[in-house]
């Protein structure tokens, strides 16, 4: 029981982090109907950073991630008017092809930087863990969870009791209304994707202490984070959460109950189901 | 100019014509009696198998001035499979146009059984490096010889390691559990285990053989599941990166075994592993083929590879770069036994090797009518102060091995 215990905390406390990440495509997707699929990519660049900075100036991941998720602000805003914007409202495939192309520059624009091997952060606690009883938990997964969800609390907070926020909401809701109402809907897309991006900036960093930065890691979190958001819903913030965190439990316990090597097939069923009995997913509704 | 006709006899043109037989066939006649062997070395240098391929790659390197200390003259094109098979094909088929007169490779079971078609049909040897698929040996290629283990020789020699590791140190453990990668090797590994385990007659039980996918963010959820059966031995087949989940996890955890062994597989000796882990990088053992540090050959292949190589510890890399250099080491010796490159000759003289001085560990190099080298042993290596030392067998060992391994506290 103890055992299963530790098992479900740890996906718990995975899951917030995977969640943070999923929450940012959640974010641009609900507005801006632009589906990210250079999603990953962009986790594995805030890793990199955030591998970068350690190395270099000795800064440990959670002191730098609310620069990095700012730097990630500035550059979504900027990739957004400078890149994404003439694709809005154009054909979705347009969208794909432009951003799988963006991602594909990206991987190798690492692969060629810093080579295939995985990138550790050796913080002084990466190998310490509170010991409850019989229960071991990983202390860089309790601060990785504890910055996730202060990162999607600030964002939650953002969206409610702000002008900017409620603006952004409103283009959501009523894209014309908001126009005629003279919202400035360019500059609001720039500060969601912007939004967006931050907000893989920060998941990024608290991923690089439980994962090894490595350009191959890329894909496999895109998809994660589409799997996450379909589960929670497109476009629900609290969805993403809570789909982060489903995925994060489901995977270990059908690793430890089942086959560890089957992890990834049952968050796939998941996926599968959610889409057969409820298809715009758990909590799916518009932000 | 006018031809003056009186001048041509008989005898004349039958001259001239054996002079331009002569000059026609010279190309042959030249290849099977060079004074150096050309060897095509394929690898697969780009690809998923890089990093093994580029290690081989640096023993092909530095072999030339080595071999050519102990008397062999060898001369080495250099050639990447690109880690895969149709690209190792089309190049083998390449080198042979352009002269190679004897093949070495290529690291990748599968890129090798595609050049072997190709030499079994040009007759022209193929000396196996490292590649552990058993059919290499067992499909009658009669251009093949193998100076590597088979995956069920691997395994079979790790676990005799094993034992003598238990007798060596005694310790006694009771139980263990075998976690592999569900990649080919992994899965082969297990194939091998479930074959070769139960007859092995080692003093402990295997509690659960536990498949782990290899892309995996982190491998807590299978230490939570190693811990609750409590093994006393972990025994693993990983690559590196799965190695560090497995360690950092492994303390994460609190779970202290008697031993974290590797009955035959990468990953707990790579430079990568050493870097992330540090002092807990220590300990761990590999049971596998190594270079023999008392050998004289290997000592000279040491000395030219740190001298060429200043970017690469030899000790961590010997196992790439050793197998790579036996390889050349066995053509250039076949070579000079025969006196010739010509295919068929040199083929009788690989054959009949009998090779004591060479880098890897084990006795002198022989084939059996297959082409495989059935004797080569495996060797316990441990990591003392983040470089794999040859513990096991007693003649290659520089350091006594140590078990239990001491615990993780206080090694951070």
């Amino acid at each position: 029981m103890a055992i299963t215990l530790n098992v479900i905390v740890q996906g718990v406390l995975t899951g917030l982090v995977y969640g943070l990440m999923a929450l940012g495509l959640s974010v641009i997707f609900g507005v801006m109907r632009v589906v990210n699929f250079a999603h990953g990519e962009f986790t594995v660049i805030a890793m990199y950073a955030a591998f970068i900075l350690f190395e270099m100036l000795g800064l440990q991941p959670l002191i730098v991630l609310l620069p990095i998720a700012a730097a990630f602000f500035v550059v979504g805003y900027l990739l957004q008017r400078s890149l994404i914007s003439p694709f809005v409202g154009r054909a979705e495939h347009e969208q794909f092809i432009l951003l799988v192309g963006l991602a594909t520059v990206i991987v190798n624009g690492l692969l060629l930087v810093f080579g295939p091997d995985a990138r550790p952060i050796n913080l002084p606690y990466s190998f310490d863990s509170y010991a409850i009883g019989s229960l071991f938990i990983d202390k860089v997964r309790v601060y990785a969870a504890l910055g996730a969800f202060a990162v999607a609390a600030a964002l939650f907070l953002f969206f409610r009791y702000t002008r900017t926020g409620t603006a952004i909401r409103a283009c959501a809701d009523n894209l014309t209304g908001a126009a005629v109402v003279g919202l400035d809907v360019k500059q609001l897309y720039a500060v969601t994707f912007g939004l967006g991006l931050a907000c893989v900036g920060a998941a990024g960093t608290l991923m690089a202490t439980i994962a090894d930065a490595s350009p191959s890691l890329a894909q496999a979190y895109t998809l994660l984070a589409f799997t996450i958001v379909i589960i929670g819903g497109l476009g629900s913030m609290v969805g993403a959460l809570v789909g982060g965190v489903l995925i994060g439990v489901s995977e270990a316990l059908a690793g430890f109950y089942i086959q560890p090597s089957m992890k990834s097939m049952f968050s796939f069923a998941l996926l599968i189901i959610v889409l057969v009995l409820r298809p715009q997913g758990l909590l799916g509704r518009r932000l | 100019m006018p031809i003056d006709h009186r001048k041509l006899s008989r005898r004349s043109v039958l001259a001239g014509t054996a002079a331009g037989a002569v000059l026609l066939g010279a190309p042959g006649i030249v290849r099977a009696q060079t004074k150096a062997l050309k060897i095509a070395v394929l690898l697969p240098r780009s690809g998923y198998l890089a990093q093994a391929g580029q290690s081989c790659h640096r023993g092909a390197l530095v072999a030339p001035s080595v071999l050519s200390d102990f008397g062999h003259k060898v001369e080495l094109v250099h050639i990447d499979m690109e880690s895969n098979p149709d690209v190792a094909r089309t190049q083998a088929e390449r080198a042979i146009n352009e002269g190679a007169q004897c093949i070495v490779g290529a690291f990748d079971s599968a890129g090798t059984l595609a050049i072997a078609q190709v030499c079994e049909q040009r007759k022209v040897p193929l000396v196996v490096n490292i590649a552990a698929a058993p059919q290499l040996t067992e499909q009658g290629y009669k251009y093949l010889v193998r100076n590597f283990p088979t995956g069920g020789m691997l395994v079979r020699n790790g676990l005799q390691q094993i034992q003598a590791l238990i007798d060596t140190t005694k310790i006694a453990p009771k139980t263990a559990v075998f976690l592999h990668a569900n990649d080919n090797f992994g899965m082969a590994q297990r194939k091998g285990m479930d074959a070769l385990f139960p007859k092995a007659g080692l003093p402990f039980k295997l509690l659960e053989s536990i498949p782990y996918d290899p892309k995996a963010q982190d491998l807590s959820v299978e230490v939570t599941k190693i811990r609750g059966l409590n093994p006393d031995l972990l025994l693993v087949v990983t690559r590196a990166a799965d190695a560090i989940k497995l360690v950092r996890d492994t303390v994460r955890q609190k779970f202290q075994p008697m031993a974290i062994i590797s009955p035959g597989a990468p990953g707990l000796y790579d430079e990568e592993f050493y870097k992330a882990l540090g002092p807990l990088a220590d300990y761990h053992v590999d049971a596998l083929p190594w270079a023999n540090p008392k050998s004289k050959v290997t000592q000279a292949l040491e000395a030219a590879f740190t001298k060429q190589q200043p970017k690469y510890r030899f000790p961590v890399e010997c196992f790439n770069v050793g197998f790579t250099f036996d390889a050349l080491l066995i053509a250039a010796d076949a070579f000079k036994r025969a006196g010739t490159a010509d295919g068929p000759e040199l083929m009788k003289a690989l054959m009949a090797t009998d090779l004591a001085d060479h880098a890897m560990i084990g006795p002198p190099i022989k084939f059996d009518a297959k082409g495989q080298n059935v004797d080569i042993p495996s060797s316990c290596v441990q990591n003392r102060n983040r470089t794999p030392t040859v513990v096991l067998p007693a003649d290659a060992a520089t350091m006594a091995p140590v078990l239990p391994m001491p615990p993780w506290q206080g090694r951070t």
